[in-house]
């Protein structure tokens, strides 16, 4: 069977909170094996899009197809196996705080597929050294932890399973910028070692730079712009142009209307 | 002075502006009140059939047993201690003035397998053990830890509520029964100590009294009791709202919704056994 050229596809996908329209149409696709980075201000419905992708969240209506096949409305067996498929690396790195560092990496080997705790102590030792951490740091606790080292484990568990797609939730936010650059150079080398699909959030622009092959741009619940990563000084797209340049002067506004 | 068609309805507006703005909050109230039932009762069929069906989780279900059970023992076994031994006082202050001192070993017994040892301890478990579930659980979701469990293909239903409240379940009525025999024996110091009874006469009228029904009806109390709790307990974490006051607000949620859960299905488990 031939490897689908496109990985994950949203079509019109509408989510609402009562009165509240976060997502208004969300058309969005990934190719296989690329790094899509979706760029947007705080509220204009990143992280929303991100979980209806993930399932954590119902879409509305609209249509979200992984490998061609639709997970909208999908029951739980096909989620279960849908969710194997998927990594994820969340903004505050999510780890369990009642579990050592590398039972948070192997969590999803030995919960989730059977895998004995002595099997799966090695490769969590394995995936922590490939981010950048020693055997020692396996057996402490995450609030032992710095930030950046937490981002690098959240990481680890993230690809612990060889994830075919990688979701990536602010990833260097909170960071300082050499720790930033170090998780943006470990996300990149991450994705390429497994040949992974990437869907990143983010509204750091050095990070969306780095780690992105396309990008793409959310405005108040709808993509405006999409496109490769080096076109992305040249939209003409006078929002896009605004939220890369960072400037309080221009279409969008700071005071929601 | 006759009043105007037209004023009178001019005077009625506001009233009527009053009645339907009060109307619509009841209603709106209401309401809420149906969704908050359908969704504890939809969430506690879920947890329920994910306690019956694979995989389990044995390590966790032993750590819930641990925590829920033998971590509780103290406060329980106090409570009910004290409780049998203010019983017997009581007990005997009153009775005593119908020269009816026997009784005391009866009254002390059956209080305390039918009604106190499951009440009190469904209470004090409430207080200790809801509010600790309610925060972890509360926390786990307002730092996505619950969300991350999802995504690494583990329901959290499985993982979180259904060793908690199977352990909940299981746990409070040994709990009960190990109270049950510390308040007998708090009211038996009592009585031979202080009030100066026999202690052959005390056992011997005790164990007269008590048939299996009053002990069962308590254990089974303490079952309900045990999946109240542990269920108002996740419900209320799995449901928080974001922030510490959102945790905060969960954990207030599920203690006293607990209590007042107690108190209703106490009245509710006692007509069944004893009407």
């Amino acid at each position: 069977m031939s490897t689908p050229v496109t990985k994950l596809q949203l079509s019109g996908v509408h989510k609402s909170f009562g009165d509240k329209h976060v997502l208004n149409g969300i058309d969005l696709i990934i190719p296989t094996g690329k790094s899509m980075v979706v760029i947007g201000g705080s509220g204009t419905g990143k992280s929303v899009m991100l979980k209806c992708v993930l399932n954590l969240l119902q879409a509305d209506s609209g249509s979200i197809l992984v490998d061609g096949q639709e997970t909208v409305g999908i029951d739980a067996k096909g989620r279960n196996a849908m969710m194997k498929k998927f990594g994820m690396l969340f903004q505050g790195a999510a780890l369990f705080d009642s579990l050592r560092v590398w039972e948070n990496v192997a969590f999803g080997l030995v919960h989730g597929r059977g895998m004995h705790r002595d099997q799966a102590y090695p490769i969590a030792v394995e995936k922590l050294r490939s981010v950048g951490l020693d055997e020692p740091v396996a057996q402490l606790y995450p609030s032992e932890l710095s930030g950046g080292m937490q981002k690098r484990v959240g990481l680890a568990r993230a690809i612990a399973a060889n994830p075919e797609i990688i979701f990536f939730d602010e990833p260097t936010t909170g960071l300082d910028p050499i720790m930033a650059d170090v998780i943006n150079d470990l996300i990149i080398k991450s994705t390429k070692e497994l040949g992974a699909t990437a869907l990143s959030i983010t509204h750091d622009m050095a990070s969306a730079r780095k780690i992105a092959d396309y990008v793409a741009m959310i405005y108040q619940g709808k993509i405006i712009w999409s496109g490769p990563v080096d076109d992305l000084d040249h939209t003409g797209n006078e929002y896009v142009d605004q939220f890369i340049n960072g400037r309080a002067d221009g279409p969008i506004t700071t005071i929601a209307a | 002075m006759s009043i105007s068609r037209q004023q009178m309805m001019s005077q009625s507006i506001p009233f009527l502006k009053f009645l339907t703005e009060t109307c619509q909050a009841v209603g709106a109230t209401i309401l809420a009140l149906f969704q908050s039932c359908g969704r504890l009762a939809l969430f506690l069929v879920q947890a329920v059939i994910n306690v019956f069906t694979p995989p389990y989780f044995p390590r966790l279900i032993q750590r819930q047993f641990v925590d829920i059970g033998y971590y509780s023992l103290p406060v329980v076994g106090m409570t009910t201690l004290f409780t049998g031994m203010v019983l017997a006082l009581q007990s005997y202050t009153g009775f005593s003035r119908f020269n009816a001192e026997s009784a005391v070993a009866g009254v002390v017994v059956l209080s305390m397998t039918r009604e106190l040892a499951p009440v009190l301890a469904g209470l004090m478990v409430a207080g200790r053990v809801g509010a600790a579930i309610a925060a972890e659980i509360g926390t786990m979701r307002v730092t996505e830890q619950i969300d991350a469990m999802s995504t690494l293909s583990v329901n959290p239903f499985k993982y979180l509520i259904a060793p908690r409240i199977l352990a909940g379940t299981v746990m409070l009525p040994i709990l009960v029964l190990i109270g049950d025999l510390i308040g007998v024996f708090g009211g038996y110091m009592i009585s031979i100590y202080k009030l100066n009874f026999s202690a052959g006469n005390y056992l011997h009228q005790t164990w007269d009294v008590v048939q299996s029904i009053d002990v069962t009806s308590g254990l089974v109390k303490a079952a309900v009791f045990g999946l109240i709790v542990t269920a108002m307990g996740c419900y209320h974490g799995f449901n928080s709202g974001r922030g510490a006051q959102g945790v905060g607000a969960a954990t207030t949620n599920a203690v006293v919704s607990a209590s007042i859960l107690i108190l209703i299905f106490n009245y509710i488990l006692t007509q069944v056994f004893f009407s």
